[in-house]
């Protein structure tokens, strides 16, 4: 017990490390704030143009589809949906052989980079995730809710959102070990990210087929899940629903990290020192 | 010394030209050491930008019209957006760097190297990967300019390659100023992005989608209605945003022109405000 609890508050240590490293860039937020705020008045405006077309496409009235627009800026670098992530620094000790000394520690590689990378995602949302979505609402009509409640579900969604992206972003990295160069998969992981996440279109827009895939895929987990329990559109079951589809793609990418991890972890040793 | 020369900003500017020319065509052979990797590289970056028309095409999916236009009308505004960016983004891209380059100190070899530190930073690092992005918008272009039905005159067609021109040119001067600014703010490189890539996303749309007040700061104060809104909508014979003037649509060459000395203003006082980081 004394060891659980004395892990724990390593991995606590590490995502305040890590909070603390992304808060020391102020000038470099305020400038992600600003580009996440003209980002976001453009797609505004461009959505304003789609649902005065079809008005109530994909389920969402105006006032929604415009909320969508600015919790997809809030959430942007929350997921890391294009990038600047945990990964980077991965990658790059995994070419330099860096990660030998990483596996040496007394702490699980896995669990290290999620507490470090829950860190990073803590202050993005607060840093970079508050200042856009109130811009927005000094702009437009916004659909917030009023029950607090629902912000705390919404909050869960968040929070399991960032473990899913984290999980899919450490396979990504560990595929450095078998490449070496984390350039290729990298870019086509930012690609899937904006796709399938919603960040391009909400998911509920793209047609046939393709959105029926897209929704099941883990993506959409990241920015579409969250977005519509804000917007209310999960309750009661049907909430409890998505938290199980959330909490069903971070168990299996974390078990793929897992084993991937293994995996990776026997080449070192064939590798040598 | 610059005194004795009877033309000291045209011989800078020759100078900047051959260091230009020399730097980047390094960096392309260093590129081509690793053709496979310089063609995924180029390949990703076709399919990152080509993102962004998808989205267009969802949105076609779901519509016929947006803000009034149709979907071959867009794709004219969005390929010429496009591939005018793509232009200055070849050109000018790497300006974004300036500021890890002041922050690490190593702006300072730039400076003491006998060319001038523009041309140098210019080229630092020429990606010729980002032709990727410039086929794609040249691509999407070519769609719509086939698909379009235009009654083509003379001057019609003359406006499609000037345009592409003075729009390079246009966000030319927004990467060169974006690069001033980060002698002032060395971590604020992603403003710069608000105005490039932000910039390029806003023209991929008809000014009817956008509110007035964005129009008129988009056309009076940044002036990027002149990139691609008001070069199209003469061309497709559409009315203007904010009752301009017909000859309006002539304008972009001397708007380039006018934003690309602005902006070398800047980035001359950016240049003389900088004081090394030291070590």
């Amino acid at each position: 017990m004394r060891v659980r609890t004395g892990r724990f508050r390593l991995y606590a240590a590490v995502a305040r490390g890590s909070f603390r490293r992304y808060a020391t860039y102020r000038v470099a937020t305020a400038a992600g704030v600003f580009t996440n705020t003209v980002f976001g008045l453009i797609l505004a405006y461009t959505y304003i143009a789609l649902w005065d077309e079809r008005p109530g496409l994909g389920g969402y009235d105006q006032e929604q589809a415009i909320t969508f627009v600015w919790l997809g800026q809030a959430l942007l670098t929350v997921m890391a949906l294009m990038g600047g992530g945990f990964e980077g620094e991965l990658i790059e000790r995994i070419r330099t052989g860096d990660i030998a000394v990483d596996l040496y520690r007394p702490a699980d590689l896995q669990a290290w980079w999620l507490a470090s990378d829950l860190g990073r995602a803590l202050f993005q949302l607060l840093g970079r995730g508050i200042v856009p979505v109130a811009a927005g609402a000094l702009v437009f009509q916004l659909a917030l809710p009023a029950d607090p409640l629902r912000w705390a579900a919404f909050l869960l969604a968040v929070v399991f959102g960032a473990v899913v992206s984290f999980a899919l972003r450490f396979l990504v990295a560990l595929t450095a070990f078998w490449l070496l160069d984390g350039a290729g998969v990298t870019q086509v992981t930012m690609l899937a990210g904006t796709f399938f996440s919603g960040m391009l279109l909400p998911l509920n827009v793209f047609p046939g087929a393709l959105g029926e895939v897209a929704r099941a895929l883990p993506w959409s987990a990241l920015l579409q899940v969250p977005a519509d329990v804000f917007l209310g559109r999960h309750t009661g079951l049907g909430l409890l629903r998505t938290y199980v589809f959330q909490l069903g793609w971070a168990a299996v990418l974390l078990t793929a990290g897992r084993l991937l991890q293994a995996a990776a972890t026997r080449r070192v040793v064939v590798q040598g020192g | 010394m610059a005194d004795l020369d009877p033309h000291p900003g045209l011989a800078r500017v020759r100078s900047g030209l051959r260091a230009y020319r020399l730097i980047s065509a390094m960096w392309i052979r260093s590129l081509m050491a690793y053709r496979l990797s310089f063609a995924m590289t180029a390949l990703g970056n076709f399919a990152v930008t080509a993102f962004d028309f998808a989205a267009i095409l969802l949105m076609f999916s779901q519509v016929d019209r947006l803000g009034g236009y149709s979907l071959p009308e867009i794709a004219f505004l969005y390929g010429a957006s496009c591939t005018a960016f793509g232009l200055a983004d070849l050109s000018l891209g790497s300006m974004d760097r300036l500021g890890r380059r002041v922050r690490d100190g190593t702006l300072d070899t730039l400076l003491v190297r006998p060319a001038p530190v523009l041309a140098q930073v210019a080229a630092d690092r020429f990606g010729l990967h980002r032709l990727g992005r410039l086929t794609q918008g040249a691509l999407v272009l070519a769609y719509a300019l086939v698909v379009l039905d235009i009654e083509w005159s003379p001057l019609k067609v003359l406006m499609v390659p000037l345009m592409l021109v003075s729009g390079a040119g246009i966000f030319g001067a927004l990467f060169v100023a974006g690069g001033a600014f980060q002698f002032v703010a060395q971590d604020a490189a992603e403003v710069q992005n608000a105005f490039t890539y932000g910039g390029t996303t806003l023209l991929q749309y008809p000014p009817s989608v956008f509110a007035k007040d964005l129009v008129r700061g988009v056309t009076f104060v940044l002036p990027l209605a002149f990139v691609n809104w008001l070069p199209v909508l003469y061309v497709l014979g559409r009315p203007y945003p904010l009752d301009l003037p017909v000859w309006a649509a002539f304008t972009p060459p001397s708007v380039a022109v006018a934003c690309l000395a602005l902006a070398g203003l800047a980035w001359r006082a950016g240049l003389r405000s900088y004081r090394s980081t030291g070590s």
